[in-house]
């Protein structure tokens, strides 16, 4: 135990590598409804039109608003695939040799870590959209079941990436001093 | 992750060996430092990862009272205020921060309302309480209040979990989408969340963690 703070204490979490994995993995099972079910339901003048997370993206291009569209493309596609990546990476740097330097890949970690909250964008907006445009018949939003399956996949990440415990890849360092 | 490996050794340095308590250990990578003090305006740097260690401020600890004290006024204003308001074909539909909460709250998206509220809302509520409760008594030079150090740590642990500045960039999103369908004006909670927002970015900057768990352990009654 910590004597300052009371937190649990241990000099390398042995199973930190199980958890991340396992969380990764929850991870990526999500990922795949989220983007193959429909994240909005769109009701204009009684014809529903459903959109998933791409749809909505093509939709934005369409309407002209790239720079939204390009938003929502990174937030909601690049980071969660990059974030899948990167901690795979880490996760298998920590086994075996890699390229990338120690340091280059603690900043690859905090990257990560700060970066997966954002992936959150899209669920947010679909939150706001559903609970604004409820004008009855002329025009509602409600939203599909993937927006769940990508909150839990983005949830999922994050754990992920707050489970890898970063010393191990400066013990690898070490290592190879020696 | 667990900060402070250096001070999980007894205080008591044993004969020969390293008084853990002048070392401080990089949060990040563990690396181990001696510790001296670090004027204000000065920043401490990790030697071997480069993540910042200390970097004390003047009156620090009151500002980020002030800020975390006026971050939950602003989240009160927030909630019940309208935050956006629809104007199509002569209808008005506003909607306030809590209908945005309840959006997921029909059939299979349940689940999603109360995780909404909680990144959203109470989340950041609760990482603004506890600092007051923590650095509350210790600005105005009394004692810590009571399990001070757990309720700090937890608030350090939910950090990543309140998503306000996540959702604000969520709100834009959605106000370009809607804008083609429909007349939209943004009202006051819209603003009080921003102002939120900034606070609560400014208040993270300003905190140095190092000081106050030192400042915690100097002035616990033992």
């Amino acid at each position: 135990m910590c004597t300052r703070c009371g937190a649990r204490l241990e000099s390398r979490d042995a199973a930190s590598m199980q958890k991340v994995w396992a969380w990764l993995v929850a991870g990526l099972v999500f990922f795949i409804p989220a983007n193959l079910y429909p994240m909005l339901r769109t009701t204009l003048l009684g014809k529903t039109t459903e959109s998933t997370i791409l749809g909505g993206v093509v939709d934005l291009t369409h309407h002209g608003s790239w720079g939204i569209a390009l938003i929502v493309f990174v937030a909601s596609l690049c980071i969660p695939v990059g974030k899948f990546l990167a901690i795979a990476y880490l996760g298998l740097s920590v086994e075996r040799k890699v390229r990338l330097s120690a340091h280059r890949r603690q900043q690859l970690y905090e990257v990560v870590e700060f970066i997966g909250r954002w992936s959150m964008i899209d669920v947010f907006v679909v939150a706001i959209l559903s609970s604004l445009v409820q004008l009855d018949f002329a025009a509602s939003i409600n939203p599909g079941i993937a927006a769940v399956s990508f909150a839990l996949s983005v949830a999922f990440t994050m754990l992920s990436a707050e489970s890898f415990d970063s010393r191990l890849i400066w013990d690898a360092s070490e290592e190879d001093i020696e | 992750m667990t900060s402070e490996h250096a001070t999980s050794v007894p205080v008591a340095p044993a004969s020969g060996g390293i008084d853990p308590g002048g070392l401080l250990a990089c949060p990040a990578c563990d690396a181990l430092h001696r510790e001296r003090d670090v004027a204000p305006g000065e920043t401490a740097r990790c030697v071997r990862c480069g993540e910042v260690l200390e970097a004390p401020r003047d009156s620090a600890m009151t500002q980020i009272i002030m800020l975390a004290a006026s971050a939950l006024i602003l989240m009160i204003a927030a909630i019940f205020f309208p935050f956006l308001e629809l104007d199509a074909a002569g209808r008005v539909q506003k909607s306030s921060l809590l209908d945005t909460v309840m959006a997921f709250s029909g059939g299979m998206t349940a689940p999603l309302t109360l995780a909404m509220a909680g990144l959203i809302v109470i989340l950041p509520c609760i990482r603004f309480l506890s600092l007051i409760y923590v650095l509350g008594p210790m600005a105005i030079g009394h004692a810590p209040a009571r399990h001070a150090a757990p309720v700090f740590r937890m608030a350090e642990a939910l950090r990543p979990w309140a998503m306000a500045e996540v959702f604000i960039v969520g709100v834009a999103v959605a106000l370009v989408k809607v804008a083609g369908l429909a007349h939209l004006s943004i009202g006051p909670a819209f603003w009080a969340f921003v102002a939120l927002v900034i606070v609560t970015v400014l208040k993270d900057n300003f905190m140095s963690r190092v000081t106050v768990w030192r400042t915690l352990e100097l002035r616990r009654p033992s």
